[in-house]
């Protein structure tokens, strides 16, 4: 019950673009047309979903202070954290880089569909940014994980939803220097009060 | 005749003055004309969360012209040995070294700045124009007109965070870096007058919306229309 509040929180309460604007460069970028989103999204759900509880797992047993007691008892006054931000990217870089060669080997057609964003994700601050706040708020390895897939779901909700309405927008008449960036940070402002009304919810 | 001047071009060109009108325009042009937030889409990312107040948005436009500028001359002394297809690894392992510098700096010497920044100041790695400027200028430039080009992006990315964090921190909280404007200014006018503040500044819309006024203000200025 408690990972399923934190799955909710993660999506709509602590939404990752509009509590904490990561991975705004990609959401802005990549949300003309609501079929190239939905590919950004999924890729992002996936990423995260295996990053964060793989980070979790290198943080626990290796960076953590104290972590490092499983190879021997002397070791447990090493503290490995501040090499946390190098060892993190690299294994998000590793790792978008595993699953791209898997999705290419075992199902082409969701590598054609992803294949350009996969490298992009490697970059991606909400990617980086869960690993972080996972580690910040000391999370067990189930509710990582339920963290990793429900923050990448709030994240591919905005981005579809913004495409959606970047898609109408076409039609409607935007003075020319509101005109794509100005006019989409004022929408994802307004979606941003229509999400802070999530936060009645008592979880 | 015409072989000479072009010999002199060549011997002219190593001793080009340290800010020459080609290096100025370096710094310059990122400040108005292509900047990075507001003209190319670039590093909104990571940041925007910290505008809530003057002080920590400083503490962050200082991190990352640190990091912009060094990154940009370490990746330039090395673009000629990099491998094409590692090279994302190697930026990033270098971006991440420079930030681990900047994160253990603030945790030593303004643990509660370090605090209040948590993880925005490790999301600096990933903040696109750190990426971005090592892409496009520092793979194919001599290293001391990379720094200054990173030094050029980083400032017009600090005085756009700037101005959001001004806007924010003064119609949010009513203060600016923690003075409390608005009082002082509602206690000239009497004790039944009141300046009020807008709580919808504090939360992340407010960042949005004032960055997006900003942005028409800037385009509307320097005339740049987005297709």
């Amino acid at each position: 019950m408690e990972l399923f509040s934190l799955g909710i929180r993660s999506i709509f309460i602590d939404n990752m673009i509009f509590a904490y604007f990561l991975g705004m460069c990609s959401f802005l970028a990549v949300s003309k047309k609501v079929s190239t989103a939905v590919g950004l999204g999924a890729a992002v759900v996936f990423v995260l979903g295996v990053t964060v509880p793989f980070n979790w797992i290198l943080n626990e047993f290796v960076l953590k202070e104290g972590a490092l007691t499983w190879i021997s008892a002397s070791m447990t006054t090493i503290d490995l954290s501040f090499l946390r931000f190098i060892m993190f990217i690299a294994i998000i870089a590793g790792i978008v880089q595993l699953v791209e060669m898997v999705v290419e080997k075992f199902s082409p057609s969701l590598y054609g569909q992803l294949g350009i964003f996969l490298p992009l994700i490697a970059v991606n601050c909400a990617i980086l940014g869960g690993c972080l706040f996972m580690a910040q708020r000391d999370y067990t390895l189930a509710e990582s994980a339920v963290y990793g897939f429900g923050s990448g779901f709030g994240f591919m909700l905005a981005i579809v939803l913004l495409a959606a309405i970047r898609e109408r927008l076409k039609y409607s008449q935007v003075p020319n220097g509101l005109k794509g960036l100005g006019i989409t940070m004022l929408l994802t402002g307004l979606m941003g009060i229509a999400f802070m009304s999530f936060m009645g919810i008592d979880l | 005749m015409s072989t000479e001047t072009l010999e002199k071009e060549v011997v002219v060109k190593p001793s080009e003055s340290l800010l020459s009108k080609r290096r100025k325009k370096l710094i310059t042009d990122p400040l108005i004309d292509d900047n990075p937030v507001t003209v190319q889409v670039l590093g909104i990312c990571s940041s925007l969360a910290v505008t809530t107040q003057m002080q920590p948005t400083l503490v962050m436009a200082i991190s990352v012209i640190f990091v912009v500028a060094l990154s940009n001359f370490a990746i330039s002394l090395m673009r000629n040995t990099i491998p094409a297809r590692v090279r994302i690894i190697v930026q990033l392992a270098v971006v991440a070294t420079l930030v681990t510098i900047v994160s253990e700096i603030l945790k030593a010497f303004a643990y509660d700045m370090y605090k209040e920044l948590s993880v925005f100041i490790g999301l600096i790695i990933t903040n696109c124009i750190v990426m971005g400027r090592l892409e496009a200028f520092a793979m194919g430039n001599k290293p001391y007109d990379s720094m200054l080009d990173g030094l050029g992006s980083a400032l017009g990315y600090s005085w756009i965070i700037l101005t959001v964090a001004f806007f924010r921190e003064l119609w949010g909280s009513g203060a600016v870096f923690g003075v409390p404007v608005f009082s002082y200014v509602s206690s000239l006018f009497g004790p039944d007058f009141k300046l009020a503040t807008n709580g919808l500044m504090v939360t992340p819309v407010g960042a949005f919306i004032i960055l997006g006024l900003i942005v028409w203000v800037q385009r509307t200025k320097t005339g740049y229309v987005e297709h």
